[in-house]
């Protein structure tokens, strides 16, 4: 259905960054209010059958997120995010960790950059995460332990990007 | 603790190493002789490889050859495809929002 859009997905494994690259088709302001209000966000921000809650949302330099990705089964995975710096419908940044339900960040996090530009009515998102670690990117994933299935020729396509 | 496989291979040493051994195996002395290196130096590096998985060590007589674990990058490679995964979901999600905001707005 989307085929036309543009994904990219990269990994630079010495830099221990992951570059995502998404074309939505919609303008900017609206992609930008995708990303940036709990009430949209929590309409896609987790994969499905997940689901995101956010429990409150300060979007404003110094100010933070905290929110749960929700399995089917009520298991609850919180995390903060942090904003660092945010250049309206442009680009903002921002410190993610994970946490536990009373808000006690588990350190270290990851930093993350999301940029938008919009040509032709469609808007491109940029979003470049910088992992401490790879124990980071596991836990990343901890919460998706529901199997996703794949098949053998995505997995050997994406071999072949990141290799 | 886990030895982070990341931390692994952001050395540009460990990738060469790794690299190498990929197509064959080598011991210590053979690995110093390769990267100009001292047999510590050398010694390090094959700790940190060895503690992720990345590398095994196998005896030949009275030689010690590491070889590449493939299956552990594998494992790694398979991490980064969920990850992927996700987004490719998460993202086609968002598609059918923004069409239905778009929708209800031109209505």
């Amino acid at each position: 259905m989307n085929n036309d859009l543009l994904f990219d997905f990269n990994v630079d494994k010495a830099a221990k960054t992951v570059y995502i690259t998404r074309e939505f088709n919609a303008g900017q302001s609206l992609v930008w209010d995708a990303f940036t209000k709990a009430e949209l966000l929590d309409q896609w921000g987790a994969p499905a059958p997940m689901r995101a809650k956010t429990k409150y949302m300060n979007f404003e330099v110094g100010g933070q997120r905290f929110y749960a990705m929700v399995s089917p089964e009520g298991q609850e995975r919180w995390s903060i995010q942090r904003y660092t710096s945010i250049t309206p419908t442009t680009n903002f940044k921002m410190y993610n960790a994970f946490a536990d339900k009373d808000e006690n960040p588990e350190l270290p996090g990851s930093e993350w950059d999301y940029a938008f530009s919009e040509q032709d009515g469609k808007t491109k998102v940029s979003i470049t995460i910088f992992n401490e670690s790879f124990e980071r990117l596991e836990k990343l994933l901890e919460g998706f332990k529901i199997g996703f299935t794949m098949t053998l020729k995505n997995l050997e396509e994406l071999l072949t990007t990141l290799s | 603790m886990k030895k982070d496989i990341f931390q692994a291979i952001s050395d540009p040493t460990r990738r060469a190493i790794l690299t190498l051994i990929a197509i064959q195996a080598l011991t210590p002395n053979a690995m110093a002789e390769k990267f100009d290196m001292t047999r510590q130096a050398v010694s390090k590096h094959i700790k940190v490889l060895q503690e992720c998985e990345l590398i095994r060590p196998e005896q030949s007589g009275r030689e010690i050859y590491y070889h590449f674990n493939a299956k552990k990058m594998q494992e790694f490679d398979h991490w980064l495809a969920q990850f992927r995964q996700n987004w490719e979901v998460q993202f086609n999600q968002l598609d059918k929002l923004l069409s239905t905001i778009k929708e209800q707005t031109t209505k």
